[in-house]
């Protein structure tokens, strides 16, 4: 179930981030600007993936859990579920 | 594109022009924008050029234009708005022009006299008719008074004439002599005291403000005046009071001596008085037609003018050839441009008229020229903060195109805020959307236009701040949860590891990823939302963000280093790619790229039952360059020995030797490798030195050759790589020098430079503890009050919270993550690649020219 999510989630952010760095310069019309906005799709593209692939990373093994008090612990308890 | 990535090639070329047409061609080619002079006479005083006649009588026109823009200026008169772009004027239309010029500056200067003298005489007579006003009540309530004195036998005749007036005080035998005038009210005390010291009590004065406010003449200011009435016994006081009343400036005027006499002259008065408001009126009209049609046709004058001081600025430049009978012009033009320069020249001379045309030239040269980027709106900002650093050496790499995406980007990760990053990208899109907007683009505000030039750059600013506060999950320091999180509580009661004593006991529990159906998975998008809860949320946070700087960091260098290569093939210096370029890589990529490795292989190889023995990475790299490890040791020592993953030894100390080899290889090859070059690689250098003995014979064959090849297109216009094949004067240890000091900056620098951009970690930290500061001092005050005076108390606790949040965490926040991305991207990516010596190309073109009026807020 969670690896499920985490699979999905991976997959969902490569196909995206790969089909606006990958597919979608193709599609940009031929001009005098088509250097620079196929330039500004890959590096966007690059970056943005990168940044989500770090966080997701990140979290993927925690080696300590969060430090909560203990009326929060009560409200979750009965609220997230 | 190829023109943002590297800049344009430019050419020297010579334009042979014609000396009747020069005029109108150069006026044709200020229109257009294309070129860039060159001084052919530098030697020359700017007194002693050609058209320094020329240039004054422009000088003399701008002078004249000021004082009618000033004057119509003062009148409040609104120039037309107009677009329109009047072309210079040709030689024969200047004389009109000046003429014109001159005449109204007659004119106006005439009308503005008479205007004045009016004026003048008019607040002279208002004063004189407020002191007969003025002075009738001293006197008319002293005879009020009259009545109730009591009659003397000896002055029987006061009964009848109860008026102080010169025909009563004769027959009393006294001297009496009257002075009246207006004075400034706050001289009046002053002038009591001083009449009282020195005449003591032979003077009697009374006083009454006016109640109006009159003009000064001087001053233009108005101000208040009191009316004084002095009755004096005796001639010398006379004249001692006299010169009182000149000492303080009185305005001083003859006194009536009897009622009908004062009726009279109130009479005149009167009739002048309207006389006078009359003709003021009239003139002021004229006055005010006079500039109206002035205003018409001034806003034309003034751009003429300036372009025909442009113009002969620029034939200044220019010098004659031999026959005397045609200027030559030597310009820096786009190889692109050079169809559209002669197609220029031609409109030039067919305007003109002539029947020989210009035409123009190019030719070779060893000079460096100008560095010439196109852009658009959108892409100029990103390429003046490039600018701002250093202009592109000719035909080097620009990192400008790259910079539009990750100069935000890094902008953005030390900003990220999902709240106020929509604020920021909903004030950009404001000025995007009326950027046309006339008001907006020409404020003279310094700061307003700072951020308007910039718009697209704070739109992508705030777009990226989107991003990444959605990935921070900061939202004005509270977080979203929307894909649920990852972490659940209840398997902690589950798993009896809590029960309802342990939360009775502790204050603070902290969550066991260990224990089963606790940590159900990473959450999708960015930070879990259960951080903000947590109170150990900064120990998480703060190496996940080291971490990510880290990464970040490495990856921007390598992109810059890599970024090179570009260079060292567009400049034919194939030698740099295997000298300079691999040592740099191997260097920064077996160190520092290891380090990235070690950082994702500890994230994906530890899970939480090993977060006992998880090792550190900082000391494991630490002890890489020790070359320690593999040692067994003890195991109080413990996790931060064990090896990450088998052979991690041998790979360590496989990478630390590359690394340490390519550090001389980067020092020296490049050197050593010139030097060969020179001496040894004689089959090589053999036909180059023929050539040379070639050279010294005729230099011109040579410029023709090379001006062949350039036709052809073969070679480019760069001196360096052919300079080097023929240079005689290699310099061995200029060039070691060179290297040496490339190579320890280079080292050092990747080690600094990684740990500079850890500044993406503190101030992404900094901005998320003030925010969170501002929420909980200033806004959860408010929101906690549950009475119904919390609601009215909210809506000022709420407008406290604005403005703080825009001023502080915006404003100043938003500025100090600018300079930082700025920096990082100046120095830490661009000293990879980037030079940053050249010249940027200033083409002559009118609408480039800066105009003084404007600048003085006159137009």
């Amino acid at each position: 179930m969670a690896d499920q999510r985490f699979a999905i989630a991976m997959s969902v952010m490569t196909l995206f981030w790969g089909i606006v760095g990958g597919v979608v310069p193709w599609f940009i019309p031929k001009g005098p600007n088509r250097g620079v906005i196929v330039t500004m799709l890959v590096l966007t593209a690059v970056c943005c993936y990168l940044f989500w692939l770090i966080a997701i990373l990140a979290q993927l093994n925690p080696l300590f859990g969060p430090s909560l008090s203990t009326d929060i612990i009560w409200y979750l308890n009965l609220a997230w579920d | 594109m190829s023109s943002l990535l590297r800049g344009e090639e430019m050419c020297l070329a010579q334009l042979f022009l014609q000396s009747g047409s020069a005029y109108d061609c150069i006026s044709e080619l200020g229109e257009l924008g294309l070129v860039e002079f060159r001084d052919l006479n530098p030697n020359v005083n700017s007194f002693q050029r050609k058209h320094v006649n020329e240039i004054k009588k422009c000088e003399e026109m701008e002078r004249i234009l000021g004082y009618l823009l000033r004057e119509i200026k003062k009148a409040d008169i609104s120039l037309p708005e107009s677009d329109m772009n009047p072309v210079s004027p040709s030689p024969k239309h200047i004389m009109t022009i000046m003429e014109q010029l001159q005449r109204l500056e007659v004119e106006l200067g005439e009308v503005t006299r008479n205007k004045e003298k009016l004026q003048k005489n008019l607040l002279e007579l208002t004063e004189y008719t407020h002191m007969l006003r003025i002075t009738r009540n001293f006197v008319q309530r002293s005879a009020e008074r009259e009545p109730l004195q009591v009659q003397y036998e000896e002055f029987p005749f006061l009964e009848k004439d109860t008026r102080m007036d010169y025909s009563s005080m004769q027959r009393l035998g006294a001297k009496l002599g009257f002075i009246s005038g207006l004075i400034q009210r706050a001289k009046i005390e002053a002038f009591e005291r001083m009449l009282w010291r020195v005449c003591k009590g032979y003077t009697i004065l009374s006083y009454a403000e006016v109640e109006e406010y009159l003009e000064d003449p001087d001053t233009g200011e108005p101000t208040k005046s009191v009316v004084f009435l002095i009755s004096y016994w005796g001639d010398q006081i006379g004249q001692k009071v006299k010169k009182i009343c000149d000492c303080y400036h009185c305005h001083l005027y003859p006194y009536p001596s009897n009622n009908d006499e004062r009726n009279d002259v109130v009479e005149g008065l009167r009739t002048r008085i309207q006389d006078l408001h009359t003709v003021l009126h009239r003139t002021e009209d004229y006055l005010r037609q006079v500039l109206i049609k002035a205003s018409e046709s001034v806003y034309t004058w003034v751009v003429q003018v300036k372009k025909m001081k442009a113009i002969y600025y620029i034939l200044n430049l220019c010098s004659f050839d031999v026959t005397n009978k045609c200027l030559i012009a030597e310009v820096w033009c786009p190889v692109n441009d050079i169809p559209k320069l002669r197609r220029a020249l031609e409109d030039g001379s067919r305007k003109s008229g002539a029947t020989v045309p210009s035409f123009v030239n190019r030719i070779p040269t060893t000079d460096t020229p100008p560095t010439l980027i196109r852009t658009n709106k959108f892409t100029s900002g990103f390429q003046n903060i490039v600018d701002a650093y250093g202009v592109g050496s000719y035909r080097e790499v620009n990192p400008a195109p790259f910079t539009i995406i990750t100069f935000p980007f890094l902008f953005a990760v030390m900003f990220g805020d999902l709240g106020h990053g929509i604020i920021m990208s909903l004030f950009a899109l404001w000025m995007v959307r009326y950027e046309n907007n006339r008001k907006l683009k020409n404020t003279r505000n310094e700061i307003w236009n700072t951020f308007f030039e910039g718009r697209y750059i704070i739109l992508m600013m705030g777009l990226f701040s989107i991003y990444t506060g959605l990935i921070y999950n900061d939202c004005f320091s509270k977080s979203l949860n929307i894909f649920g999180s990852g972490w659940n509580v209840t398997a902690m009661f589950t798993a009896k590891v809590w029960t309802t004593e342990v939360l009775k006991g502790n204050n603070f529990l902290t969550l066991d990823p260990d224990v089963t159906g606790v940590f159900k998975g990473p959450y999708p998008f960015g930070i879990d939302p259960i951080w903000n809860l947590a109170s150990n949320r900064l120990t998480f946070l703060n190496s996940y963000k080291m971490k990510m700087s880290v990464i970040l960091g490495i990856i921007h260098m390598s992109f810059g280093v890599i970024l090179s290569t570009y260079n060292h093939r567009y400049f034919r210096k194939r030698y740099n790619l295997y000298l300079v370029f691999l040592p740099e890589l191997l260097f920064l990529l077996c160190l520092f790229g290891y380090l990235v490795f070690m950082i994702f292989y500890k994230w994906l190889a530890f899970t939480a039952k090993d977060s006992k023995l998880a090792p550190s990475i900082l000391i494991h790299f630490i002890n890489m360059f020790l070359m320690q490890g593999d040692a067994k040791q003890p195991p109080e020592q413990g996790k931060a020995m064990e090896p990450l993953y088998p052979g991690q030894t041998g790979l360590q100390i496989f990478l630390v030797v590359i690394a340490v080899l390519s550090v001389p290889v980067l020092l020296l090859g490049k050197p050593v490798y010139l030097r060969w070059l020179q001496n040894g690689g004689q089959n090589r250098l053999g036909m180059y030195r023929g050539y040379e003995r070639v050279r010294r014979n005729s230099d011109e064959e040579l410029c023709l050759l090379r001006s062949e090849d350039m036709e052809e297109g073969n070679s480019h216009s760069d001196p360096s790589s052919s300079g080097e094949h023929l240079s005689k004067e290699f310099n061995f240890a200029d060039e070691f020098l060179h290297q040496a000091i490339h190579t320890i900056e280079y080292c050092l620098g990747c080690v600094s430079n990684t740990a500079s951009y850890l500044r993406l970690w503190a101030l992404s930290l900094a901005h998320a503890q003030l925010s969170e500061v501002l929420w909980a001092m200033v806004m959860r005050v408010g929101l906690r009050m549950d009475t119904a005076l919390g609601v009215v108390f909210l809506v000022p606790v709420f407008g406290l919270f604005a403005v703080l949040t825009v001023s502080i965490l915006l404003v100043m926040e938003g500025l100090s993550a600018f300079l930082h991305a700025l920096r990082l991207h100046w120095v830490e990516f661009q000293n990879k690649f980037y030079s940053g010596t050249g010249v940027k190309f200033c083409p002559f073109s009118f609408s480039l020219l800066p105009s003084s009026f404007e600048h003085d807020g006159l137009l």
